[in-house]
């Protein structure tokens, strides 16, 4: 038997014991999948390899090796193909042949994107085996994900099989990512750093002060009953210098190192937000507005506080460490011995204490969102409840969140009540020993009344300290969680990269759009398939069908929201993937369902493509869009504020004041996406003799429920399940009696049906 | 004539309508009325609450064809295929113990014991874990799987002392 080559790729999404299975196989593997449920929907690994008999791949094959190593063959013909679906997180792959089904095999959806590969590669090959033609695989340029070996389509970014953002844990390294942001504030930095250390230094001076205090002053006063009052005034302008020092020290240093960090997080946020907005729209898709908000916003000053208020803390804590060790060091190294082994030890009873702690409270704070969860239930739902007599039951309802509330904080509190008490504890018998064998000490004359009281107060200064050091792990875990949702940001790169070199755009756009056997996926799922389709300059092109049918989808590529997986999109036969996107976008003009008008006045809001528009620009555009009247007829006029918390316009008028901004920006190409559809009649009306306007001279693809609002255009495309159904303009579809002529009828009896009730 | 035999013939098995299974896999309905549906799909109403009553066929898109309180109402051809269309596409697994897991931080990984084999669960958030019951949980995993605990309180104490920290 002579063994064929498989292409290495293949093999590295296996795990090892199925390579040795694989690899001594004689045949020529053509694709293979491990898949995890066995017939009975149990949970077994079971391996699947498509293989080829020879070389020209003519005869070919499905093995099924189980996991006890029992093996099933199936032969396989051209007219053999392999269907995929899927039910409540189970995956069915199943193998038809011309005759009826011969085999189904079962998965979960974590590893549907290795399957539908899997059944890629089949339909490649049974596509060869048809015309008995030899390619090479194209395996090469499949990049492979490195958290869960599996591989990545071209147009994506990430693995789409484990998202790589939610699979690692956070790690505390990320925050050494910062010093990216960091960096051009060194000198600053360097400045805070020695400042941090003369401030820690001149408080460590008062307690060895005072240690002279007492043997050279208070001590011998005791036995002679003579006070020294020039040493004593001498110490003391030493303590008063001392704490001046520290003071002055303490501010610079909190001052040089917060204006800092404060820059640092403006620059994260500033880059971030920067970063975030080139994003493409299938990265803000797959995310909730919520939690970017969260992110940019609470995240980055977490972080800031993070580093200039606990880092910073620790770091003098630390340094407070060592340069009281060193002092305590060079006065007695036996006390100082004996006064920091217990530091170690009670620091470790303290975190011990707090991290048991710490569970605790996430358990009162997800039972306090339960109980926010039933208040942000029932109070939007209050005229529900009310309706249906249920006070009582939300009451109950109410009740019962509390009480779980009441009982977990009851628990926290029985060890959170223990936890002060415990440090103070913990601290007195440090401090006991320090004062026992400081005694000895002093009774066996080898230390002075002084060194004792100077050990004592460093000591319980440090103590002091314990607690708020034992943070330190919390306060960096969460601000390293925080740093890496940013950094999750920041690292995103655009599914739709903006070309190296490109292409630059003749100056007359003619508006031409073609599109070549385009197909799009988003996730697992095959949204549009084989799409052809020409558009000629100038044409007004209606796009029908249900909502799914990947109408949108259409548009978003054709705007390159979104890059094809398949085919290419081409304007003016320039690929859409080779222009700038700053020009590519320049060339629409767009009218949505849902208008959106920015905080700001009605003209800015209008020249918003086009910020430095004349007035006569926007006045013109508004008056095209027939929304010049209604502008004047408001208190300010143009220069009235829309938006968010300006002035409340209705829906129809908001629909204009976009159109009058798409027209001002002139462009090219028209997208109208379901632009009259939130309206009434009447407004539609209007909103109609607008867009009549809009539309003249402009390749213009309208996308629109009610099907009467598309009679005008020149062509209409009826899309289903991602695919082009049939194709014509309103007389020929009628006449073909289609799914248009369907659609259309269903629409006119509704409308009948409506008139009639009002009647 | 027709109609009537048909008629006669449904009314003689004690059933109102026919179910069959082609060679394709595909689910054929018959109704007395004549009507014949291809493609059609088995669908409990209440999996968890109530997974032996209420029974729903539906065609392709979903539209309910027939409804049936519960299998027993069925012949033993018709019952057969339910089952058989039933156990290819439910899928809730029940969790007997949890054995162990990677990292007490979200998203975790969970190695469980269930009445299907041992797997491994992906957990994001704790919002996943749903309370059906007083003691029944159903957890969603990252890829869309749920996972039904029947009785949290007879779990084994490490099962439970995971539960409890992500609860």
């Amino acid at each position: 038997m002579v063994q064929f080559s498989t292409p290495p790729s293949l093999l590295l999404t296996l795990p090892l014991h199925w390579q040795n299975v694989v690899s001594t196989s004689a045949k020529r593997l053509l694709a293979v999948v491990e898949i995890d449920l066995n017939q009975t929907l149990h949970f077994e690994k079971t391996l699947l390899c498509l293989w080829s008999g020879d070389e020209l791949g003519t005869t070919i094959g499905i093995t099924q090796t189980s996991s006890d190593g029992s093996e099933q063959h199936w032969e396989i013909d051209a007219d053999c193909y392999l269907r995929l679906n899927d039910h409540a997180g189970v995956g069915h792959l199943s193998l038809y042949s011309k005759s009826g089904l011969i085999q189904t095999w079962h998965f979960t959806l974590a590893i549907n994107a290795l399957i539908s590969q899997f059944r890629d590669g089949f339909a490649q090959r049974i596509d060869l085996a048809k015309d008995a033609l030899v390619m090479e695989s194209n395996s090469e340029r499949i990049n492979i994900c490195p958290t869960c070996q599996s591989s990545i389509p071209v147009n994506q970014s990430a693995c789409i099989v484990c998202d790589p953002e939610t699979e690692v844990p956070p790690s505390t390294l990320t925050l050494f990512k910062l010093w990216r942001f960091a960096k051009p504030y060194k000198k600053d930095l360097l400045l805070g750093f020695v400042l941090t250390l003369l401030s820690t230094a001149a408080t460590l001076v008062p307690p060895y002060i005072s240690m002279p205090l007492m043997d050279d002053v208070l001590i011998p006063f005791q036995t002679s009953q003579v006070m020294n009052y020039e040493l004593a005034g001498m110490y003391l302008g030493g303590l008063l210098l001392a704490a001046l020092f520290a003071w002055g020290l303490g501010w610079w240093k909190t001052y040089i190192l917060a204006l800092v960090s404060e820059r640092i997080g403006m620059e994260l946020r500033t880059k971030t937000f920067e970063h975030l907005i080139r994003l493409s729209l299938e990265y803000f898709g797959a995310k909730r507005t919520g939690d970017l908000m969260a992110r940019i916003g609470n995240e980055t000053d977490r972080i800031c506080i993070f580093l200039s208020l606990h880092l910073l803390d620790f770091l003098t804590d630390m340094l407070m460490l060592f340069m009281t060790a060193a002092i305590l060091i060079s006065i007695d190294p036996l006390l100082a011995l004996v006064t920091l082994l217990p530091l170690p030890f009670i620091a470790w009873m303290i975190h011990f204490v707090r991290d048991k702690l710490r569970y605790g409270f996430e358990k009162v704070d997800r039972n306090w969102s339960e109980v926010n969860n039933v208040l942000s239930d029932t109070i939007p739902g209050i005229r529900v409840v009310k309706a249906f007599a249920q006070e009582g039951r939300e009451n109950q309802r109410f009740i019962a969140a509390n009480q779980r509330n009441l009982e977990v904080n009851d628990r926290v509190n029985r060890i959170w009540s223990s936890f002060a008490p415990t440090v103070t504890l913990l601290t007195e018998i440090g401090l006991l020993v320090v004062w026992g064998f400081g005694i000895y000490q002093v009774s066996s004359d080898h230390i002075t009344v002084g060194v004792l009281t100077a050990f004592l107060a460093y000591i319980s200064r440090f103590y002091g300290r314990m607690d708020s050091m034992s943070r330190i792990v919390s306060h960096t875990q969460k601000a390293a969680a925080g740093a890496k949702r940013v950094f999750d940001i920041l690292d995103h790169e655009s599914s739709v990269p903006d070309t190296k070199n490109p292409v630059a755009l003749p100056t007359v756009i003619r508006g031409q759009i073609d599109l070549t056997n385009v197909g799009f996926r988003y996730g697992n799922r095959a949204v549009t398939k084989g799409i052809n389709l020409n558009i000629q300059p100038g044409e007004m092109i209606g796009l029908v069908g249900h909502s799914g049918s990947g109408k949108s989808t259409l548009v978003n590529l054709i705007c390159r929201f979104y890059d094809v997986s398949e085919g290419s999109v081409k304007i003016d036969g320039i690929d859409v993937r080779n222009i700038a996107t700053l020009e590519l976008r320049q060339l629409f003009g767009m009218v949505l369902q849902e208008p959106f008008l920015f905080f700001g006045t009605i003209a800015e809001n209008i020249a918003y493509g086009k910020p430095n528009a004349t007035r006569t620009e926007v006045v013109q555009a508004a008056k095209a869009a027939n929304a010049h009247d209604f502008i004047l007829r408001l208190p300010l006029g143009y220069d009235s504020l829309v938006g968010e918390r300006g002035q409340s316009l209705s829906g129809g008028e908001r629909q204009r004041i976009s159109i009058a901004r798409a027209l001002l920006i002139d462009p090219k190409i028209l997208i109208l996406d379901e632009a009259t559809s939130s309206v009434d009649t009447t407004t539609e009306k209007e909103i109609q003799k607008a867009l009549d306007n809009l539309v003249k001279g402009r390749t213009t693809l309208a996308i629109a429920h009610r099907l009467s609002t598309l009679r005008k255009a020149d062509r209409l495309i009826v899309l289903d399940k991602g695919e082009i159904i049939e194709v014509g303009n309103h007389d020929e579809l009628m006449a073909a009696e289609g799914t248009y002529f369907n659609l259309y009828q269903a629409q006119a009896r509704h409308a009948a049906e409506i008139a009639q009730e009002v009647i | 004539m027709l109609q009537r035999l048909r008629k006669r013939l449904f009314e003689s098995l004690m059933m109102n309508f026919l179910l069959d299974k082609d060679a394709f896999g595909n689910i054929h309905l018959e109704l007395p009325s004549g009507e014949s549906y291809d493609q059609v799909k088995v669908i409990r109403a209440f999996p968890i609450s109530h997974p032996d009553n209420g029974f729903s066929i539906t065609d392709q898109d979903g539209h309910e064809l027939v409804w049936f309180e519960s299998l027993s109402e069925l012949n033993d051809t018709n019952q057969a295929i339910v089952q058989s269309s039933l156990e290819q596409i439910e899928f809730i697994p029940v969790i007997q113990a949890i054995t162990g897991l990677n990292s007490y931080a979200l998203p975790s990984i969970w190695d469980i014991q269930t009445d299907r084999g041992l797997t491994k669960l992906k957990l994001k958030t704790e919002q996943d874990i749903r309370r059906v019951s007083s003691e029944a949980l159903l957890i969603t995993d990252a890829n869309g799987i749920q996972y039904l605990i029947k009785n949290r309180k007879i779990l084994d104490k490490f099962s439970k002392k995971v539960l409890d920290r992500f609860m």
